[in-house]
């Protein structure tokens, strides 16, 4: 019959769309479940400066691999520039970008992917030679070798040297070899390179680190510094504040020594920023390289080969056809009315950059100011296009106005109005004020409020995370989607809220 | 909750996604709605066939012709003015009189010239017409409606709608202006519906906001058993405007004007279900009766008949 031709179709796309995801999720192995345990970051140093037409080289240390952290991967960004990489002291890894003539302003990047090691992981036998001449000169190496043989003789094993040292060290009210040796500017760089020259006295070999410490969420960092000694074949992490061996996994080293981060020539204002974001895809990336082993072919049509920017996009429209769902079952199952098919989607696409509470907040205000406009207009008698146009305006207007004031006020979020689908917003005003003239304020109000609680729904519906996961990672999955809609597009049953309309009609 | 959509199902229902799914989807081609969504065809086609409607007074189809609005209702003294695509009503202006420069409007307020202008203006950049499409502006005929109506209607204009399915009347209701309905003879604005026996064309009970009722609230007169003068010609127009549009499912709006007789006003590709409601009765067992037997009714004559004989309540309210 008629709907055979449709019940096949379902079931085609539903097997497809199962089939590739069962697939996908239990042959190649893609996570299921987001993984939250990120063992992998993504790494990128971006440093702007201005040329003026003259011999330029930027030189930064970048990081190397360690035994606690191994680069996957990294690339140089830059154009027009030589690029090369130098160990210039032992163990350290320095980028050098240099161009004969550049004008203007120029941005670098350096990129890199690095992958926290198992604990486990036996490090293999560094071949640096460490350093133990002290760099110190008299009187400050004696005055070093005097503390280091105190506390020697205080002290069990190195690493209670090291506290005893540490302690010292932070004293708030340190002791006259201290301050001798810090020098009357007590920072913690200073300090260290304290700490790391008094156990060099001691014939330890010591250096000071500098590194970031990665952050739970993307976002930008500072240089945390620490020190290191050499022990059993192995450089050995001390907490510069504690003094205890074994700092946190979360540091992670980038250079040695006590060298500013960059050395540029030719440049007058160099600025730089360090960021990280942790890239959760570990256990995707495992499966894709396995898949690309299995059927390269099939890895060209994932999303995975997007930029990341793009990639960050699909994950958000991915959303879309299962707020597109939500709608029909709100709006042919249970039969909510709303103002616009698609116009709760646009709302809830709007929620996700302002917060829902904000959202609603700016919407209701946008909205009920653009009805009062709206009454106001309704006594010039204009024509329907220009009347349009001109509330367009006027949504603009308020918005703009919307932000200042709540940015006058210290409300950020009231900024994010301008993320609002005005024009959609204008037609809803324009269709709220017509159904106000003809059905009445409270048929009117109750639309208005019923497409905000979609968007509401939709909204908190397309925030699922876990959704979210499955939906970027098995797309295919859409295909499902689509068939439960088109099997809805043949649903000839009751709405829920008819029941109520037509009870009057059910047998009793 | 699933109780009441059973008993619903077996009191045969009919659900607005059953209507769009089974009937205006299969039975209604999409080539045929202009015939029906534009009212000025429908009056065209009908007028052509031989079937009464309201007189034309006059069209406007283009902006500029707004300012020759007032020359050309100078000789009507009372007239309707009516978007030829509105839907569910919306935009029909009923002007009864006036008095200087003014209107009378049928619910007695007065509106200026300009009023009017703005609306036809507003109705010609497609206001009230379904996708918002640029419309067009009927003024017509005001059907001084037929005695029998005078003590229970508000205001205005009472009509008959019947449900045509595949040339046959399925269901019939005459709605009813109240003052809350501003005149108009559509339920979702406050008018009230009152079923209509297809044998008899006596009337039945009525519902008004969804509420059952027997009595019109503001004349407070008996709403039930009134017989509809000239039932039998409104049959007839009913089926035979199957034939005049193609279209398997519609809703067949007519008027009983008190000299002109029994006028077809508009047709309806995707008539309401209300109907069921003033009927207290399921439209879709009559529908799947229709379907079963379509291929037995093929002239006017056995259709109506065949209405007649089936869809007469059993226990007359």
């Amino acid at each position: 019959m008629k709907k055979r031709h449709l019940y096949i179709l379902a079931l085609s796309l539903t097997l497809l769309g199962l089939g590739l995801f069962a697939y996908k999720a239990f042959v190649l192995k893609f996570p299921l479940v987001e993984d939250t345990s990120a063992l992998i970051w993504n790494l990128e140093v971006h440093a702007t400066f201005k040329a003026k037409d003259k011999p330029i080289k930027v030189g930064i240390y970048i990081p190397r691999n360690t035994p606690e952290y191994a680069i996957l991967d990294e690339n140089f960004i830059s154009q027009g520039f030589g690029l090369a990489t130098t160990t210039p002291d032992e163990g350290n890894r320095r980028a050098i970008w240099s161009i004969r003539k550049a004008n203007g302003k120029q941005s670098l990047y350096y990129r890199a992917i690095i992958r926290r090691m198992p604990t486990d992981h036996v490090p293999g036998k560094p071949k640096n030679a460490p350093l133990t001449k002290p760099t110190l000169e008299s009187p400050l190496l004696e005055a070093a070798q005097a503390l280091a043989e105190d506390l020697l003789s205080k002290s069990a094993d190195t690493e209670t040297f090291v506290q005893a040292l540490i302690k010292r060290i932070h004293d708030p009210s340190p002791s006259e070899t201290i301050s001798v040796l810090i020098g009357n500017n007590p920072s913690l760089e200073t300090k260290l390179n304290t700490v790391v020259e008094v156990l060099k006295a001691s014939r330890l070999p010591a250096r000071v680190i500098h590194g970031i410490r990665i952050p739970t969420e993307p976002r930008s960092v500072q240089w945390e510094m620490w020190f290191q000694i050499y022990e059993n074949n192995s450089w050995r992490s001390f907490d510069p504040l504690t003094g205890t061996p074994e700092i946190s996994g979360d540091y992670v080293e980038w250079w040695h020594g006590t060298k500013p981060f960059f050395k540029v020539n030719g440049i007058k204002k160099f600025e730089y920023t360090v960021s990280v974001a942790p890239n959760q895809e570990e256990a995707i990336q495992a499966a894709l390289l396995s898949t690309k082993l299995a059927i390269p072919k099939l890895l060209d049509f994932s999303l995975f080969n997007l930029p990341l920017q793009t990639q960050a996009v699909y994950r958000i429209l991915l959303m879309v056809p299962l707020g597109a769902l939500l709608l029909l079952i709100l709006r042919n199952i249970i039969g909510i009315k709303t103002f616009g098919t698609f116009m709760p989607i646009l709302m809830a696409l709007a929620f996700r950059e302002t917060q829902l509470l904000w959202g609603i907040i700016l919407f209701s205000l946008v909205v009920s100011l653009g009805l009062g406009v709206r009454f106001y207009l309704e006594q010039l008698k204009l024509l329907l296009v220009p009347r349009l146009a001109s509330l367009l305006i006027v949504v603009v207007l308020l918005m703009a106005f919307l932000s200042i004031l709540s940015f006058q006020l210290g409300f950020e979020r009231g900024l994010s109005v301008a993320l609002f689908p005005m024009v959609i917003i204008t037609m809803t005003i324009e269709r709220m004020c017509i159904v106000w003239d003809e059905r009445g304020a409270s048929e009117s109000l109750q639309q208005g409020i019923g497409s905000l609680v979609v968007a509401v729904l939709t909204y908190l519906t397309m925030s699922i995370p876990y959704v979210e996961h499955l939906l970027f990672v098995f797309p295919e999955l859409l295909l499902v989607l689509l068939a439960g809609t088109l099997l809805m597009g043949r649903y000839s049953g009751f709405r829920l809220l008819e029941l109520r309309r037509f009870k009057a009609l059910a047998p009793s | 909750m699933f109780a009441i959509a059973k008993k619903l199902a077996k009191a045969g229902v009919l659900s607005l996604n059953c209507r769009n799914a089974e009937y205006t989807l299969w039975h209604n081609s999409r080539h045929l709605y202009p015939l029906v969504d534009d009212k000025l065809t429908t009056k065209l086609l009908a007028e052509k066939a031989g079937m009464a409607v309201p007189p034309l007074y006059g069209v406007i189809e283009i902006e500029h012709q707004v300012r020759g609005l007032s020359a050309l209702l100078k000789p009507y003294e009372d007239f309707v003015v009516k978007p030829a695509q509105g839907s569910g009503g919306d935009g029909i202006v009923v002007i009864t009189g006036r008095r200087g420069e003014r209107y009378r409007k049928a619910n007695g307020q007065f509106i200026t010239q300009e009023d009017l202008d703005h609306h036809a203006s507003n109705a010609l950049s497609g206001l009230y017409s379904l996708g918002g499409h640029p419309d067009k502006v009927l003024i017509e005929y005001r059907v001084l409606f037929d005695p029998v109506f005078e003590a229970i209607s508000f205001q205005g204009v009472p009509d008959v709608r019947i449900i045509v399915f595949l040339g046959v009347p399925a269901m019939a209701m005459v709605r009813l202006p109240t003052r809350m309905s501003d005149g108009k003879a559509n339920l979702h604005q406050g008018a009230i519906g009152a079923g209509i026996n297809l044998r008899t064309g006596k009337t039945l009970s009525g519902v008004w906001k969804n509420e059952i009722i027997t009595e019109h609230p503001d004349t407070e007169k008996s709403i039930t058993n009134v017989q509809i003068p000239g039932w039998d010609t409104l049959l007839d127009l009913a089926a035979r405007s199957y034939e005049l549009t193609g279209l398997g499912y519609q809703g067949v709006d007519l008027v009983l004007d008190r000299d002109k007789g029994p006028l077809i006003l508009e047709l309806n590709a995707r008539p309401g279900l209300n109907i069921q409601i003033a009927n207290r009765a399921g439209l879709l067992t009559r529908l799947q009766l229709i379907e079963h037997h379509a291929s037995n009714l093929k002239s006017v004559e056995d259709r109506i008949t065949f209405a007649k004989q089936h869809f007469a309540p059993i226990g007359n309210l």
